[in-house]
């Protein structure tokens, strides 16, 4: 505990009265957060006006959806943090009892198996783990004595697994990756010693092999060969990767203008509204666009990190910081991906991607985050 | 109360252990990532020059989506000598469908065969044959309104294709010398191949950005504009064209003939200013055109002259000195028997000038002087003067007749080369032929373009033979020579009939015949020769002076008419003094 900590805690202390009652904060909304939501949103909607063939269609329908996202998101905010870290464990079951369900009676599309059909309603059951994983983790290890233990860390890792295996037979490896991070970026914060993030590293590395020769999908191997040498197989496999990278690198320092790609104007870029939708962007804005775009989601991060690192519960502060990097992590892989850094995984760009579901989980996240950040410890 | 205060306590006393340095690695390395990021994507757009940089990737954009495609260039107008339009060209678009793109649209098809005057289920019928195959021809040749209001509807895989169609106003009264161009704009017949370098115009190129789908989204730029192609103007006067044209089809239509041809020649320039054939076509709709009509006979079919060639034979004898103009040759008893054959005058003419041979035509007296002028120099005669030569007007097929040559000649090859038989020439050549008379011994290139400046010619035969020749010709026209018909009011004429017997399975049918008649116009100055043929008349005339000199009479009349060639003073007189009569002893 440091002396900072210590002084927060004591009752009638500075630190509290430096905390004034805002309107913004008695209805819990952070205001620099939303206000760079807002600017993300706006940016999104003006490239996918474009991405998606100048069709007001896709905007009026993704504007309905963040209209629904901010709503959840407010709603979310209101949650009380403690009801949170105490019923959040049923999130995670329902979560997990459904990715078993998937396996058994989902339905599928292009040869997986992702989805719940809910009566013309379909439903993708690993998005609730996308929130129920950082919640049901930073609450296992909030109520443990930090930093973790041996027997604390295995529980989680198995808390982890579980999902992540589920994901992992439908098979989406990269949904699987992602959300078993979210889980273990809360072991790192909750301060697991570096023995053990040294030896797992050794054991990434050891099993690297097997893994590649026993586990992984023909598909899966094709990504990755194909993210080494995109040429080999123009037509087939390289086919996205070469459109995007020519998209992106065609765009040069201030792009062809908005609606003016040729790439993703012309059909030649694939799913240019949804996860390459970062193409479009890079064609049409130029580098500054792509600048602009990561200068909102850095300003975004940045906010998230304060938010968690002033948080005065453990549960909240490690819950923030899970939501905040896994964030980022999409980020990341979505660029990484279409620029052809990453194999090609299917993560949307949060914010522009086109796509209900996965924005939906989005706001409810930054919802989680407004909660954390506005809700000082309850005094006693 | 006690527990209570505890757990109070120990809700108090969890404290936050969680090591905020921990969060600052992470945002660190975080920010590590997002930087590495920037930069890859900092490579792929600005960093010039580098191996699949950003200059290789808007190449491969640029390959992607821009194409190169033909800009066709206007084909150059066809006109006469006046500059009124024979062919010309006008912009139409072809609707093209990719059947494989289509096919995959079938929201689409409704509208698209309601656009297109298709009904729904033939649309459909036709994409279902189509569909492995990249290109189907949906409506081919749209004015350019129609077409677009195609396009506006954006289907995928439905594209237009430039192209031009040529029309002909003149139609069938041109269409022989003007010839048609096929579907590809190119020329097929007549000058429109013969020229078709000339009039084709250079096709350019234009840069387009194109979808995956083939459809054009923009013009980016002209790499090379297309240049049209140049304009053709013949030698050919429409009006006078027009005449003939009208003249001669009615004259095929009234001796119920087979087919027909008239040519006239501008004595100066050697030009064609007009140039007719019966049977004739449209050459904008061709679809029942038999190739029998579309033959331009004038120039490619070459036939036997007859009788229209006595006078370069009797020329050829007086080269030689065999006569003269005041040669007296007895042509009793009115027949003649050579090499086992008989050739004979209608009547017994007697003792007759070279004259009179001339203007009764006389088959006696044409082959006896024949025979003594011997085979070479009436040869030799009939080659100056444009026979079994190519006239060289360019024209695809023109004939060059046959002029045979033999180491020894039997005496009936001999007679039949005197009067016409033998050998084989264009109407074109014949007319060639009878300019070398009227400009007095000089021959003159024919030409079926417009010529820029008189051409000088060549003498092929002495003046005063061929002044002598004229004066004799033009008794034919008179009061009892072949073709009085051919006689007009307002001016003198010079020409001669001929009637050849057609060749048949066997030999020389007897119910057969060419009727031809070959002259020009004014006599003292003549300005226009002028060739009519009528083959196969059957109403019972066939007499060269019976059918085909009122046609060369009308022509002839209107080619001065128009050329604004000014009556002839002793051609009134001569109007006036004389009745003109229609008899006429006829004569092969």
């Amino acid at each position: 505990m440091s002396t900072a900590d210590f002084l927060r805690r004591l009752p009638g202390s500075s630190w509290d009265v430096q905390r004034q009652d805002t309107f913004w904060s008695r209805i819990h909304i952070d205001l620099p957060l939303l206000v760079l939501l807002l600017a993300l949103t706006g940016f999104g909607l003006v490239v996918l006006y474009s991405a998606g063939g100048a069709d007001i269609h896709y905007i009026k329908r993704q504007a309905v959806f963040f209209a629904v996202g901010y709503c959840v998101m407010f709603t979310i905010a209101q949650f009380n943090l403690s009801f949170l870290e105490r019923w959040c464990w049923l999130l995670y079951v329902a979560g997990v009892g459904l990715l078993a369900a998937v396996l058994v009676v989902g339905v599928g599309a292009k040869g997986a198996q992702r989805w719940l059909d809910l009566g013309g309603f379909r439903f993708q059951p690993s998005e609730i783990l996308k929130l129920a994983m950082p919640l049901t983790i930073s609450m296992y290890l909030s109520r443990r004595m930090l930093p973790p233990r041996f027997k604390h860390i295995f529980f989680t890792l198995v808390l982890v697994i579980i999902p992540s295996v589920l994901i992992l037979k439908q098979p989406d490896l990269g949904t699987s990756l992602l959300i078993a991070m979210s889980g273990l970026i809360v072991l790192f914060l909750s301060g697991l010693p570096w023995r053990y993030i040294i030896s797992a590293l050794g054991l990434v590395l050891a099993s690297a092999w097997p893994a590649w020769h026993f586990v992984l999908h023909d598909y899966q191997r094709t990504r990755i060969l194909t993210l080494l040498n995109p040429e080999a197989d123009k037509l087939g496999a390289g086919w996205n990767i070469i459109q995007s990278k020519t998209a992106i690198g065609s765009g040069g320092i201030t792009g062809k203008g908005w609606l003016n790609g040729t790439q993703s104007q012309l059909d030649f870029l694939p799913e240019s509204h949804t996860d390459f939708i970062i193409a479009v962007l890079a064609e049409e804005f130029g580098l500054e666009g792509v600048l602009c775009l990561l200068g909102l989601y850095i300003l975004v991060l940045t906010r998230g990190v304060m938010i968690a690192a002033t948080s005065q519960k453990t549960f909240g502060r490690l819950l923030a910081g899970s939501i905040t990097f896994t964030l980022f992590v999409y980020i990341f892989v979505n660029i990484g991906m279409v620029s052809g850094l990453l194999p090609v995984v299917g993560v949307p760009l949060p914010f522009v991607s086109y796509g209900g579901t996965s924005l939906l989980t989005l706001m409810m996240g930054f919802g989680l985050l407004m909660a954390v950040a506005t809700q000082r410890r309850k005094e006693p | 109360m006690a527990k209570q205060a505890t757990q109070k306590i120990r809700a108090q006393a969890v404290p936050v252990l969680v090591p905020k340095w921990r969060f600052y690695v992470t945002a660190v390395v975080l920010l590590g990532l997002v930087a590495a990021l920037a930069s890859h994507l900092i490579r792929l757009q600005i960093l010039p020059g580098e191996e699949r940089g950003f200059e290789f990737l808007q190449s491969q954009g640029a390959a992607r989506t821009l194409r190169s495609e033909p800009v066709l260039g206007y084909r150059g107008a066809i006109t006469d000598r006046n500059g009124e339009p024979l062919a010309v060209s006008t912009p139409l678009l072809s609707i093209e469908v990719n059947p494989k793109i289509l096919y995959q649209h079938p929201e689409t098809w409704a509208d698209l065969a309601t656009a297109s005057d298709y009904s729904y289920s033939e649309l459909k019928s036709k994409l279902e044959r189509y569909k492995d195959k990249l290109y189907m021809s949906l409506r081919p040749r749209l004015p350019p309104d129609e077409a677009q209001k195609i396009l506006d509807l954006k289907i995928p895989g439905v594209y237009s294709q430039q192209e031009f169609l040529r029309f002909y106003p003149s139609a069938e009264i041109s269409a022989h010398l003007v010839g048609f161009t096929d579907f590809d704009d190119h020329g097929l017949e007549g000058l429109e191949l013969a020229y078709d370098n000339h009039l084709s115009g250079e096709s350019g190129w234009r840069h387009v950005e194109k979808d995956l789908k083939q459809q054009v989204i923009r013009e980016v730029g002209l790499i090379k504009p297309a240049s049209a192609g140049k304009e053709l103007q013949l030698s050919i006067d429409l009006r006078l064209q027009y005449f003939a044209y009208k003249e001669l089809k009615a004259a095929v239509i009234e001796n119920n003939a087979r087919s027909g041809s008239a040519i006239v020649l501008d004595s100066k320039t050697g030009e064609v200013l007009a140039l007719v054939n019966q049977p004739s076509f449209n050459p904008n709709d061709r679809s029942e055109v038999e190739s029998d009509e579309i033959r331009n006979r004038a120039l490619v079919d070459p036939f036997e002259p007859g009788s229209t060639m006595k006078p370069f034979s009797i020329m050829a004898a007086m080269e030689k000195g065999v006569v003269n103009i005041n040669s007296v040759i007895d042509t009793n008893p009115g027949y003649l028997h050579v090499g086992g054959k008989t050739f004979l005058d209608p009547v017994n003419y007697g003792i007759m000038d070279l004259t009179k041979i001339i203007t009764k035509s006389s088959q006696v007296g044409t082959t006896k002087i024949a025979l003594k002028t011997g085979p070479q120099p009436i040869r030799d005669m009939y080659y100056r003067v444009g026979l079994g030569q190519s006239p060289g007007t360019g024209f695809p097929g023109e004939t060059l007749g046959q002029l045979p040559q033999y180491d020894r000649w039997p005496k009936v090859t001999i007679a039949n080369y005197g009067f016409g038989y033998g050998f084989t020439a264009s109407v074109l050549q014949l007319a060639q032929a009878y300019n070398v008379i009227a400009n007095d011994g000089i021959k003159k290139p024919v030409s079926l373009l417009k010529v820029q400046e008189e051409p000088v010619g060549e003498r092929v035969i002495s003046e005063k033979i061929a002044r002598d020749m004229k004066a004799m010709l033009a008794t034919v026209t008179k009061k009892g020579g072949t073709g009085s018909r051919a006689e007009l009011e307002n001016y003198l004429t010079a020409g001669k009939s001929g009637t050849a017997h057609l060749i048949g399975k066997n030999g020389y049918d007897d119910d057969r015949y060419r009727a031809l008649f070959a002259g020009f116009a004014p006599l003292d100055d003549p300005r226009v020769v002028v060739i009519t043929v009528i083959s196969e008349p059957k109403s019972g005339k066939y007499f060269g002076g019976e059918v085909a000199a009122p046609v060369f009479g009308k022509i002839t009349e209107a080619a001065l008419r128009i050329l604004d060639v000014p009556p002839s003073k002793s051609a009134q007189l001569h109007a006036r003094s004389e009745n003109r009569s229609d008899k006429g002893g006829f004569s092969s």
